[in-house]
């Protein structure tokens, strides 16, 4: 089983190494880790903290993306939550009111998505579309369009504060996805996501009840996703229901795609997907440390992504497949016994 | 036919390895012009993989192949057909988009000052396929005409472009009998140009009806080649299967019927089946016999509730139940095996383990797991059981054989130990060996006591383990055969009663 795991996630442990070690190469002191003010600081610190967000939305886009469909609503699910939170926490109602009330606006998201998938059969696509148009309104109306900022010690907690000398955000994403992975693996939730995936029809008729489940992950997404727009808002202490999470679906869905998850739907492993959202993130941050000019940034991103999805295509692994498939157990000597035999009729 | 001395094509000793498996181990088959030469055995026995190493699409690993006595190593189907040798499939590689004149000339269309002379192609598009005795429209888009039509187009085409050998694979599994005989037609007049043509199927009869030779296969292996005209049928099915089919399904097993189990009334689904009535006892078989789309699946469906009836009333075991979806109907013990496997059986990337165990465990819930080693021991005990041939149960489903797949959904409802099971086309497509064994399973489940109504168009299948047989017309039940009123003969006037134009 841990095997299994282990080979699964092979290919995104070594990207994920080789850019840590381009890191290293444009700015040696990337590993060194310094402890002041009872706060861990250092690059691979930072990598793990800023990659909070798009782990959090990789951790539930997994299971959207396992059952063949995708949430475009999540970043502006982020925006609505921050507001929410925001709007709790300046009208008094403490940090913990105002984590539960964003909560439930992401899972009140997350159900409507669900509802537009699963009972009325929107193509996934189209029915995140409209949220995702439609959230950062609603997240206008909430903080009536300006930078909503608080400054309740409790909120900015989640989102700069640190627990035994790591930020916050580690422990919210790393427990997230882990209790997220448990509950799928430890019950039969996650094959028969995964088999709603494959084919919905079989597993409807197999007894499956594919509606529920279809609701069920894209609550889980908009609860991660409610999550991680807690947790920008907090870092940032107040809520830009225009500019959080803007175009952050796309980097959860890039996570879950470096991640070796199909976008067909299926076999999924969020595990990979965190890998995969800390590729991004450290993509980000050579690009940050080689102190190249940002105009280059989109683009230096873009070529590293398109090297990585390269090594990951088919025609790709196929090579690599046959590659160690090219000794086949018996053909050597047959072979070679026919290439002799056909070599002596040639002479005589 | 066949006793012209110089074959066209000769295959010595052509053996294919994959990781961990020998495909074929040297085979050899020598094809004479004008002869139609079937290549016989079950899923798995090799019979592609030769055609594959023939036309190139496979690398082979040994052997030699002689066209016209001339050593030729294609590489590709491409290099294959320039050669002579062409291939059409069972699904037509053809563009269904474009016309007719279109699919048969793509790649060496007749020219014009640089442009396509589109007169020139139809003109000659008609002349080729009348040579087919098709008097078709070549102008026309491809998928305006039948599945037929479009095999011979493919045929024609790779006729005239190859002109040895053809190979037709599968041909026939989606044609109705007069598609057929056209089908045929063009092949004997093929024959009659002196062309070679390997004809592949799962359909004995129309092995003996169209073939001179026969070449059966086994497990990568030759067994044999015969002339079909001094040869039987069951002679044929015993070098396929190894062994004698048991004769034990001719005889109609007397079936111990128990109390009702299932007592439908007036049950239908307004536009799918119009409303009938049924008593299911413990202990027997009811068949469904129909022409496709006569309504047999449709009843299937709305007793599983799949597509849930809108009227009448069911009662199981004497009390009222209302089936709304499959999901009911399965935690009320019943299971559905559908006649579509691929698209509404199988979850293809699943591994075998968890197709098997799948419907039991939704049936327990997503809280209460089914363990893994729970889940081997389940899956282990039917792939013993139903004799389920596979190199490991994590394997996906989708790379096992029709057959096996069949079998392994079969277990996926035997698993939950259900009381009623509901099989629809339990046969079809999959290889003789696992045929006997599926049907004798039937007979077993229902000595057990288990109810069973099975859909089939195999009548003499049909009649061999059914007590009772509803015969279906139009979405309707026609007729009610039991006893000794069962024959192909009684179920076949049935269907023919009336509307018998259909036949």
């Amino acid at each position: 089983m841990m095997g299994g795991t282990l080979r699964r996630i092979a290919p995104q442990l070594i990207i994920l190494g080789v850019v840590i070690l381009l890191n290293f190469i444009v700015f040696p002191g990337f590993f060194s880790i310094e402890f002041q003010n009872g706060r861990l600081f250092g690059n691979i610190i930072d990598v793990l903290n800023r990659g909070a967000p798009v782990a959090l939305l990789a951790t539930g886009m997994t299971l959207v993306i396992a059952t063949k469909g995708i949430d475009l609503s999540v970043g502006a699910v982020m925006a609505i939550a921050g507001a929410v939170a925001a709007s709790v926490v300046t009208a008094g109602g403490g940090w913990f009111l105002a984590l539960l009330a964003a909560l439930a606006a992401g899972l009140a998201c997350g159900s409507w998505n669900g509802i537009l998938v699963a009972v009325f059969r929107v193509q996934p696509i189209v029915a995140t579309l409209v949220l995702m148009v439609a959230g950062r309104g609603i997240g206008q109306l909430i903080t009536e369009g300006k930078i909503m900022t608080f400054n309740d010690p409790g909120l900015i907690h989640l989102g700069a504060g640190t627990i035994l000398g790591l930020p916050t955000p580690v422990y919210i994403w790393v427990i997230m996805g882990g209790l997220i992975t448990y509950v799928v693996r430890r019950t039969a939730l996650g094959m028969l996501i995964e088999s709603i995936g494959i084919n919905e029809t079989s597993s409807r008729l197999a007894g499956i009840n594919s509606r529920v489940l279809l609701v069920a992950v894209y609550l889980v997404t908009g609860f991660c996703a409610a999550l991680a727009g807690v947790v920008v808002a907090a870092d940032i202490k107040g809520a830009d229901a225009n500019n959080a999470g803007l175009w952050m679906e796309l980097d959860a869905i890039l996570a879950v795609v470096i991640g070796g998850n199909s976008l067909l739907g299926g076999r999924f492993s969020i595990i990979a997907s965190l890998l995969g959202a800390l590729i991004i993130q450290s993509v980000n941050s050579v690009i940050l440390l080689s102190g190249m000019p940002p105009e280059f940034n989109l683009v230096i991103k873009a070529l590293l992504i398109i090297v990585i999805l390269f090594i990951q295509s088919p025609a790709v692994q196929h090579a690599i497949y046959l590659f160690r498939a090219s000794t086949p157990p018996h053909a050597p000597n047959e072979n070679g016994a026919k290439n002799n035999q056909t070599a002596k009729e040639s002479l005589s | 036919m066949s006793t012209t001395p110089e074959p066209v094509l000769q295959a010595t000793g052509v053996s294919k390895f994959f990781p961990g498996a020998i495909a074929l181990d040297d085979v050899s088959l020598s094809l004479y012009p004008g002869e139609v030469h079937a290549l016989l055995g079950e899923n798995g026995a090799g019979k592609s993989t030769l055609i594959k190493c023939l036309t190139g699409a496979y690398k082979r690993d040994a052997g030699t192949i002689l066209l016209d006595g001339k050593e030729i190593d294609p590489r590709d189907p491409q290099g294959s057909l320039a050669l002579g040798i062409g291939t059409v499939y069972q699904e037509v590689n053809l563009l269904s988009n474009m016309t007719v004149a279109e699919n048969l000339f793509l790649g060496w269309q007749p020219m014009r000052h640089g442009m396509i002379n589109n007169r020139e192609m139809v003109k000659r598009s008609k002349e080729v396929l009348s040579g087919f005795g098709l008097d078709i429209d070549p102008s026309q888009l491809l998928s305006s005409y039948s599945i037929a039509i479009q095999q011979v187009v493919a045929i024609a085409r790779a006729v005239e472009l190859a002109g040895k050998v053809l190979i037709l694979d599968e041909p026939t599994a989606s044609l109705d009998r007069e598609e057929i005989d056209l089908l045929f037609s063009v092949v004997r007049k093929l024959t009659e140009r002196g062309l070679a043509v390997v004809f592949i199927t799962h359909f004995l009869d129309q092995v003996f009806e169209i073939s001179d030779r026969a070449t059966i296969l086994r497990n990568g292996r030759i067994v044999g080649t015969r002339e079909l005209a001094n040869a039987t049928q069951t002679e044929i099915v015993t070098m396929m299967l190894g062994r004698q089919l048991e004769e034990a399904k001719k005889e109609r097993g007397k079936a111990v019927i128990g109390e009702t189990i299932l007592e439908l009334k007036n049950y239908g689904r307004r536009g799918t089946i119009e409303p009938f009535d049924m008593i299911l006892h413990k202990g027997e078989v009811i068949g469904l016999a129909g022409l496709l789309g006569s309504g047999r699946s449709e009843t299937a469906g709305v007793i599983f509730g799949s597509t849930p009836a809108d009227q009448g009333t069911a009662t199981l075991n004497g009390e009222a139940i209302k089936i709304d979806s499959p999901r009911s109907s399965i935690h009320l013990g019943f299971g559905l095996c559908p006649e579509d496997r691929k698209t509404d059986g199988i979850v293809g990337d699943l591994s075998v383990r968890e197709n098997i165990i799948l419907s039991l465990q939704a049936r327990r819930g997503w809280t209460r797991p089914i363990s893994r080693a729970k889940a081997e021991k389940i899956a282990e005990d039917y792939v013993k059981k139903l004799d389920i041939r596979l190199a490991s149960l994590d394997m996906p489903i989708r790379l096992l054989s029709g057959g096996n797949q069949q079998k392994a959904l079969l277990a996926r409802w035997l698993a939950t130990e259900p009381d009623i099971l509901i099989l629809d086309e339990p046969t079809r497509g999959i290889d003789v060996g696992a045929h006997a064994e599926i049907i004798e399973l039937i007979q077993t489940l229902r000595e057990q006591g288990m109810a069973l109504i099975v859909a089939s168009s195999e009548l003499e299948e049909l009649i061999t383990y059914s007590s009772r047989i509803v015969v279906l017309r139009d979405r309707r039940q026609v007729k009610e055969l039991q006893g000794d009123e069962i024959s192909i003969g009684a179920i076949v006037r049935s269907i023919a009663e009336e509307g018998g134009a259909q036949l």
